[in-house]
């Protein structure tokens, strides 16, 4: 909320009055109601290893998180080129492999990654688009400082919460959006059927029909499967409920089987198919894969689109645009030390207590090291792991992450946070001003994941 | 909508339904309890509570002896009980969870309120003067859901499948009440003409919540043959077979005409609803009121298996 300057930060003002003149226990009493109607409405999220593992409310903050109209400029300039350059990388990667040609990205990064799914070699899939659905994780280290943390490129969660924290808001504090000009977010649902549209099978005649594919209602993010799908008005369907029947991908049916030509799953590669990956997964379809490759169904996000947002992959994004649109990059990269190289790896070994590690292929905060506030066994433990297997991690400088006031037990204290904007890639790129605004609840803290406590606020880009 | 969808939400009007109904038979079982008689009498009250409620196996499974307190426990919070309240507001929250995007959001929250507020009671906790304050909760809980669905829901493929799994369930539970006390409706007992009689009748029609109804409909005293008719033929009263096959031969109807074509459900189910609206309680009487409930609960069944198969329940 703070620059580097006196004072609050312009786009802010009108928010920091309005805090001003709000009584603690009564800005208590408002978190308390959104936290009872967050559970009478069911927007839980399950914590995978925690004892209570059946459903939990992501801890939401009430006062809001402010962007100002030309921060997000910037901000959705970056956003845009990365995902074309992203999305051309991974066409290029699945067909001639020209940057590899090139020696911008070492071969033996993407054809030993695991993350690489060589049964796409070739698969030509509709418009180009590998991934549809990206979240670009951001943060901001200064006042005119953004750099991007990491790409989501498979299956991105967290819109959901974007959504239902906006309309908490609304219905909390209808004054606070009079006062503020506060750019809307409630079109994402029909912006991702449009960008689901877009991207059917090629040939196909007629309106295509759309199913979200989910694991099931014990999955993490199931309250956020079920609620797309209804925004969007399109089936929510389990593996069960599909066959390979007649050629086509199809979902049974009061009527019996009914086809589907566009399939947004939330599972991962992994399970989408027991005869082409894991042969022990239920969640997906067998023969889904070679609908897949012979065009009669299109999956999104493509399989195989981990091979972009690959952390060992993330140094060399900077590159990657250069080598795709021509243009040097909008947003910046974090400062990245591939562990993989030796140079890298003495570095980040020397220098464990200043830095964040993480594993390559890891996510949702599990797996990994933030030095500064790491025990000193915690870091040996972690040296360990890291000198066996160095081409796992990864490790980035610790970032002065922005805060934003945030009520906490003793009051409104600044806690960390970073942005997660969500992209949609079809026929044009969609973007909703904003994002998921994560928020740290511990002081200090710098990880922002909701399965390790983390928080979110609602964001607010504001309009000239 | 998938097969599955159709099944889980069938399954979650006849849960609802369910809870709504123990909390009655667990209701009167209790009033007949607290009279003052003999102590061996309270036991035979429950044995067939729990034989209206399709329980007995199960308690006596788990209990040598019949005790009031563990009767209610068992058809209150025993989630080994599938048929416990508890069980139901579970699965019924579990199915409207499944399928969150087919209820509406009054229907959703009045579902995950509910099955909130109730988790949260302690059992052991419970004594007997807050018992009717959690029996009348439940009726009450079961009926803010079905105003909430019939207020808020489209009618098109969802609610009828609701509609089937909310008749079909009444059908049943009416049915095995019947099932159960059948013998103090027949005629011969009216000539003992103890109190005990009066007391039951009383118990049957209030289990179906038509205590009051029947002194409008029929303006006399109790007569359990008057009593089987009401419950068995009237159309008027909610909770009748008649009434509840009314409303599933409406809902079969509707289905036929929005997917276009008729199962075997619809014949089954046309035909016990003509046998029901043509039927005359003398001849039931004469050839024999449980037989004629016998073979009601299993074309009850059938209609419910051929249902599931007719709209691929099971994929």
């Amino acid at each position: 909320m703070y620059g580097s300057g006196e004072g609050v930060r312009p786009p802010y003002h009108a928010v920091a009055e309005w805090l001003g003149t709000q009584a603690l226990g009564d800005l208590r009493q408002k978190l308390a109601d959104a936290e009872t109607m967050f559970r009478r409405t069911g927007i839980t999220f399950a914590v995978y290893g925690s004892e209570d593992t059946s459903e939990r409310l992501i801890p939401f903050d009430i006062i809001p998180r402010i962007i100002s109209a030309a921060e997000w400029r910037k901000l959705a300039a970056g956003i845009e080129q990365r995902v074309r350059a992203l999305n051309a990388f991974m066409f290029d990667i699945y067909h001639r492999q020209e940057i590899i040609r090139a020696g911008k990205v070492p071969e033996e990064l993407i054809v030993s990654n695991s993350a690489f799914v060589p049964e796409m070699m070739g698969v030509s899939v509709p418009l180009g688009i590998y991934s549809h659905i990206i979240g670009i994780d951001i943060v901001r280290t200064g006042e005119s400082d953004f750099f991007v943390l990491e790409d989501n490129t498979r299956t991105p969660s967290g819109v959901s919460y974007m959504l239902e924290n906006r309309e908490t808001m609304m219905h909390m504090f209808p004054d606070l959006f009079a006062r503020n000009r506060v750019a809307p977010v409630e079109n994402y649902p029909e912006n991702l059927l449009k960008t689901l549209e877009s991207v059917a099978p090629t040939g196909l005649k007629g309106e295509p029909t759309i199913a979200l594919l989910t694991p099931g209602q014990f999955n993490s993010a199931y309250y956020e499967h079920s609620f797309l799908a209804d925004q969007m008005g399109v089936e929510l369907v389990e593996g069960r409920d599909l066959a390979v029947i007649d050629g086509y991908l199809q979902m049974k049916t009061t009527q019996g089987p009914r086809r589907i030509d566009v399939l947004y799953r939330r599972i991962d590669d992994d399970f989408l198919d027991p005869l082409v990956f894991r042969s022990d997964s239920v969640l997906g379809v067998p023969g889904l894969f070679d609908l897949y490759r012979a065009g009669r169904v299109t999956i999104v996000n493509a399989p195989g689109g981990g091979i972009a947002d690959d952390k060992a992959i993330y140094s060399y994004i900077p590159e990657i645009i250069k080598f795709y649109t021509g243009r040097a990059p909008i947003l910046q990269n974090v400062p990245t030390y591939n562990c993989r190289k030796a140079d890298d790896l003495k570095y980040v070994l020397e220098h464990l207590p200043e830095l964040v590690v993480k594993e390559v292929h890891g996510s949702g905060g599990y797996g990994m090291l933030v030095g500064p506030t790491a025990s000193s066994s915690e870091i040996e433990a972690f040296r360990a792991k890291l000198t066996a297997n160095p081409s796992n991690y990864i490790a980035q400088p610790t970032l002065a992450l922005s805060t934003s006031p945030t009520m906490v037990e003793a009051g409104v204290a600044p806690r960390h946070l970073d942005l997660r904007p969500f992209v949609l890639v079809g026929d044009e790129v969609r973007m909703t001003a904003g994002g998921l605004t994560r928020v740290a609840m511990r002081a200090g803290s710098l990880v922002v994941n909701s399965s390790q406590g983390g928080g979110t606020k609602d964001t607010w880009v504001l309009q000239d | 909508m998938l097969g599955r969808t159709a099944n889980d939400l069938y399954w979650l009007a006849r849960y609802v339904e369910r809870a709504e109904n123990m909390a009655r038979l667990i209701e009167v079982g209790y009033r007949i309890v607290l009279l003052p008689r003999d102590g061996e009498g309270a036991h035979e009250e429950w044995r067939s509570t729990l034989a209206s409620a399709g329980c007995a196996q199960g308690f006596f499974d788990k209990h040598e002896t019949l005790s009031t307190r563990d009767v209610i426990n068992y058809l209150l919070f025993d989630c080994t009980n599938p048929s416990s309240v508890k069980s139901c507001l579970a699965a019924a929250r579990r199915n409207g969870r499944a399928q969150r995007t087919s209820l509406t959001r009054d229907m959703w929250e009045s579902l995950n309120a509910a099955w909130i507020e109730f988790s949260a009671i302690k059992p052991e906790s419970v004594t007997a003067g807050e018992l009717p304050r959690i029996l009348d909760w439940v009726r009450s809980r079961s009926a803010l859901y079905r105003g909430a669905m019939l207020n808020t829901i489209l009618r098109n493929d969802t609610f009828f499948f609701m509609q089937l799994g909310t008749f079909l369930e009444r059908a049943d539970n009416t049915s095995r009440i019947l099932d159960v006390k059948y013998y103090v409706l027949l005629p011969h007992v009216e000539m003992v003409g103890s109190g005990i009689d009066a007391v039951q009748w009383a118990a049957i029609l209030r289990s179906v919540s038509a205590h009051r109804s029947y002194r409008w409909v029929y303006k006399e005293n109790y007569k359990p043959w008057r009593i089987a008719e009401y419950l068995i033929l009237n159309q008027a009263m909610p909770r009748s077979l008649r009434s509840c096959y009314e409303q599933i031969g409406v809902t079969l109807d509707d289905l036929a005409e929005y997917y276009g074509g008729q199962h075997a459900c619809h014949g089954t189910a046309t035909g016990t609803r003509q046998r029901l609206a043509k039927g005359d309680i003398d001849n039931i009487f004469q050839s024999g009121l449980h037989e004629f409930i016998e073979d009601f609960i299993s074309r009850n069944n059938r209609l419910g298996n051929e249902v599931a198969d007719a709209y691929h329940f099971n994929g």
